[in-house]
């Protein structure tokens, strides 16, 4: 019975712990890279590979056309990982995107700061709002939000005397100018979406307020009996998506020269899913900037791709999207079952 | 069954200020009530600067909800709380954590997907000149931090990644590292290894010397008596008893803790256990060379009807995953284990409860309770298809089942229609125990079954363990109450390590021969690395 005296069978001797907890750590590192930049090389191989099969894909001038119709979903997406992370959702966005364009052409009549400032102050209010439903009332994110799409696309169809009346924004002001102009070549909204990535990253990363949003996604009674401002960063953080929002929608405005009515129906999905596959969890607790980035940019590669085989219909390009997503999760689920054991 | 130790403890480390110190944290009056109940009537408590203060009482005293006043979680119905002698009213934790009170939960309370180094300093970051969290100061002071604590993970790791007992450690340097003037520890040591409660009382030292005052709620008793100076007693949301631990002995103190006579407590004996069982019929379960890489190393024992085993081991020594490998919850590399002369095939906890073998998991919470489940569900949830007929289920043949246990096991609930959530923890773990008793077994394992209930309902616990075996059910006890494993169990089998290091039997059975086998067989030459893997259960 005292087979403590035995010793154990040297074939079969396990690895001393220092090397399997190196192990251990080798692996939790690679997969925290593969869930942090995995999605970065699937762009680089999938614009990679791309380029060599269409010749067309690998131009500049195509790459200006991809970066610039992404920068509205990568701005709208980067409120949604703000909000993911606390482990909410919002799913206003796309309408909230289409109000926010709708208001800045109204407004642009009155020069660039009116078409910027109203639908600012606007978004971000309907943002406070459901922030303050969530975080006070105790309501779930999903209604709050759902009933906020379907306010802001109601208001909408009222400032518009339903879709009838459409916004212009005049032609060559300085508002225009900040949609549709250019430096070397790339869209000023892609220089825009850039310039607010770098700032959300450096807000998640480097600042209390960036750390109590992983904190209250990853566990609210600790972030609670920790002291922290739970109730007002929930507030905030559905503020902020409600601005990214509206401004994306009043920078497509500008490009656009009109308050479009009819766009940002089901933005909000391609957001999320941006997301996801940027590896943010759904969760809440976990999550960058960069990842969404990436994200937004494989959606925009793929829709891309699809439109260059002239043969296939377009609408694949939601159940690629769709089946990339399945993938990743996946993906995301394998890897992470080794490293997480708690 | 000795009568305990009546001797007063040797005296506290006195606080230097002496008994006039001035007060620091002062409940005065509170009352607080909840639908139905009410927590707290009248309380008062004195927490004076640099001294460590006892707080106990049985579950449902209204500890806790004396805590979360103080700590700004609720808000008392009546009477204040006074901090350095001026009245407060916490709206919040973050309140209270402003003024110098911070508070360590039973459960661990940190986020586990965020760094070590990032939850000690959530919300006060260390900032560079620009305002930025600064992560390389963050990890440095986080470390050196920890380095008091005798924690030396890397602080740039998930803390999901650290055992039970080192985030606990965290937890308590986060709190610790807030300026606070009192610290709140509620049941500090629960998860801790006896090397970390070392380490604990030296931090508790520590404040001590530096004038912060702890208060101090745990069950355990010979805690209370190494590190408290004085003492407050709860029961059923009213004060008790305020003074001096030092002039109380051990029997007092529980005395005022159940509300009883301390002559009818030194009749009973600390523990509900009667005489030893002679079990002396073939083994009802027999196993043999259980065996799990990292886990349990050839474990073999045999279980007889109507005797309590002890299955005895410091945290970390395998206990929890024998029971787990008896009851099939566990996947083994090799090994077999014999219920009644049948074998089980492929381990699986269905076969198991076929053969007869019931556990009693480790964490009620999470293994075992329903909360919002009623008593009557369950108890039957479990012997469904026993009750069922054709897939009915009869209800009146439910509600003699539930009658009969619920008044065997002396449940306390209003009724069998009573939410199990509602229920005390002593309880709760009598109608888990309920559950696995009408499926009539023939072994039942229990794993802590008496961890976290409080002293009275423990008792009622162990005495159930007695009539149980008495009644020729093969008992399997694990427990880390060296007096509870003792006093119940017939035989005790000793783990280390994740194998047998040692049995005792009939006059062996004591605390200092189980000290002895324990201490005996610190690592030996041959028993290689894995004694240093102490993660695996807890």
């Amino acid at each position: 019975m005292k087979s403590l005296t035995t010793p154990r069978s040297a074939g079969a001797a396990p690895e001393p712990p220092a090397v399997a907890a190196a192990r251990a750590g080798d692996r939790r590192r690679l997969a925290v890279l593969v869930q942090r930049q995995g999605v970065l090389a699937v762009l680089l191989l999938l614009v990679l590979v791309s380029s060599f099969v269409f010749p067309s894909f690998g131009t500049l001038d195509n790459a200006r056309n991809v970066t610039v119709q992404a920068s509205f979903l990568a701005i709208v997406a980067l409120g949604m990982t703000l909000v993911v992370i606390t482990g909410g959702i919002d799913l206003s966005v796309g309408s909230v995107f289409a109000l926010g364009g709708v208001l800045a052409a109204w407004a642009s009549q009155y020069g660039m700061l009116p078409a910027l400032l109203l639908p600012l102050a606007v978004c971000g209010l309907l943002g406070t709002v459901h922030g303050l439903l969530i975080a006070r009332a105790g309501m779930a994110p999903f209604i709050v939000t759902l009933a906020g799409l379907l306010a802001a696309r109601g208001l909408l169809l009222a400032l518009t005397d339903e879709g009838a009346d459409t916004y212009l924004v005049p032609h060559g002001s300085a508002f225009a100018e900040l949609g549709q102009g250019t430096v070397a070549g790339f869209g000023h909204p892609v220089l825009i979406a850039l310039v607010l990535f770098a700032a959300g990253g450096l807000v998640l990363q480097r600042t209390s307020f960036g750390q109590s949003l992983f904190a209250v996604g990853g566990s609210p009674d600790a972030a609670t009996l920790m002291g922290l401002p739970v109730a007002r960063t929930r507030v905030l953080v559905y503020t902020i998506s409600g601005l990214l929002a509206g401004f994306a929608g009043a920078l497509n405005a500008a490009r656009l020269s009109s308050g479009v009515t009819i766009i940002g129906v089901g933005m909000e999905l391609d957001a999320i899913a941006a997301v996801v596959i940027g590896g943010t969890l759904l969760v809440g607790g976990a999550g960058s900037v960069s990842g969404t980035l990436w994200g937004v940019l494989v959606l925009a590669v793929i829709q891309n791709l699809i439109n260059q085989i002239g043969s296939l219909n377009s609408s694949y390009q939601s159940v690629v999207s769709g089946g990339f997503l399945i993938v990743v999760v996946v993906a995301q689920r394998y890897l992470a079952r080794g490293p997480r054991t708690t | 069954m000795a009568p305990p130790d009546a001797a007063p403890a040797a005296p506290p480390p006195g606080p230097d200020e002496g008994p006039t110190a001035p007060a620091v944290l002062e409940a005065v009056g509170i009352g607080k009530r909840f639908p139905g109940v009410v927590a707290l009537d009248d309380v008062s408590l004195t927490l004076r600067r640099g001294e460590i203060h006892a707080l106990v009482g049985e579950n449902g005293a209204g500890k806790s909800t004396l805590i979360k006043v103080l700590t700004g979680v609720h808000r008392p119905d009546t009477g204040e709380v006074r901090l350095d002698g001026r009245p407060v009213a916490f709206a919040r934790p973050s309140d209270a954590q402003h003024a110098g009170v911070t508070t360590i939960y039973q459960e661990v309370n940190l986020v586990p997907l965020m760094s070590v180094a990032r939850n000690i300093f959530l919300g006060r970051e260390p900032r560079n000149r620009l305002g930025l969290i600064d992560f390389p100061r963050m990890h440095r002071e986080a470390a050196a931090l920890l380095a008091g604590f005798g924690v030396t993970a890397d602080v740039r790791h998930p803390l999901g990644s650290l055992g039970v007992g080192t985030r606990q450690m965290v937890a308590l340097a986060r709190a610790v590292s807030v300026r606070a003037g009192v610290v709140v520890m509620d049941e500090p040591t629960s998860a801790l290894e006896p090397r970390e409660v070392e380490t604990l009382f030296r931090v508790i030292g520590d404040l001590h010397d530096r004038g912060i005052s702890v208060l101090y709620v745990s069950h355990r008793l010979e805690e209370l008596y190494r590190i408290c100076d004085r003492v407050t007693v709860l029961r059923d949301g009213r004060l008790v008893h305020t003074g001096d631990l030092a002039d109380l002995d051990r029997m007092q103190l529980v005395a005022m803790m159940l509300g009883r006579e301390v002559s009818e407590v030194r009749r009973h004996g600390r523990t509900g256990f009667g005489e030893d069982h002679h079990p002396d019929r073939e083994a009802v379960l027999t196993a043999s060379g259980l065996t799990r890489r990292h886990v349990l190393d050839d474990v073999s024992l045999e279980l007889r009807p109507g005797e309590v085993l002890g299955l005895a081991g410091l945290l970390g020594s395998g206990r929890s995953e024998t029971a787990k490998a008896l009851a099939g919850a566990l996947p083994l590399d090799s090994g077999s284990v014999t219920v009644a002369g049948r074998r089980l095939g492929r381990p699986s906890p269905a076969a198991a409860i076929r053969a007869g073998v019931s556990l009693l998991p480790e964490d009620r919470k999470a293994e075992g309770i329903v909360a919002g489940l009623s008593v009557r569900e369950n108890i039957v949830l479990a012997a469904m298809p026993r009750l069922s007929r054709a897939g009915v289920v009869s209800r009146a043949r439910q509600d003699r089942v539930v009658q009969v246990f619920m008044k065997r096991l002396r449940i306390k609930a209003s009724g069998p229609e009573q939410k199990v959530g509602e229920l005390s923890g002593g309880n709760q773990q009598k109608v888990l125990l309920a559950r696995w008793l009408c499926l009539e077994p023939k072994v039942l394992l229990l794993d802590e079954p008496t961890r976290g209930i409080d002293v009275g309902a423990k008792a009622e616990v162990q005495a159930l363990v007695d009539e149980l075996a008495q009644e020729g059910l093969a008992v399997l006890l694990i427990s880390s109450d060296i007096e509870e494993l003792v006093e119940g169990a017939d035989r005790l089998v000793v783990l280390r390590g994740g194998a047998v290091a040692g049995e005792l039997t009939g006059e062996r059975v004591g605390e200092g021969e189980l000290l002895e086998v324990l201490a005996a067989h610190a690592p030996a030459a041959g028993s290689g690395p894995d004694d240093e893997e102490v993660r695996h259960d807890g």
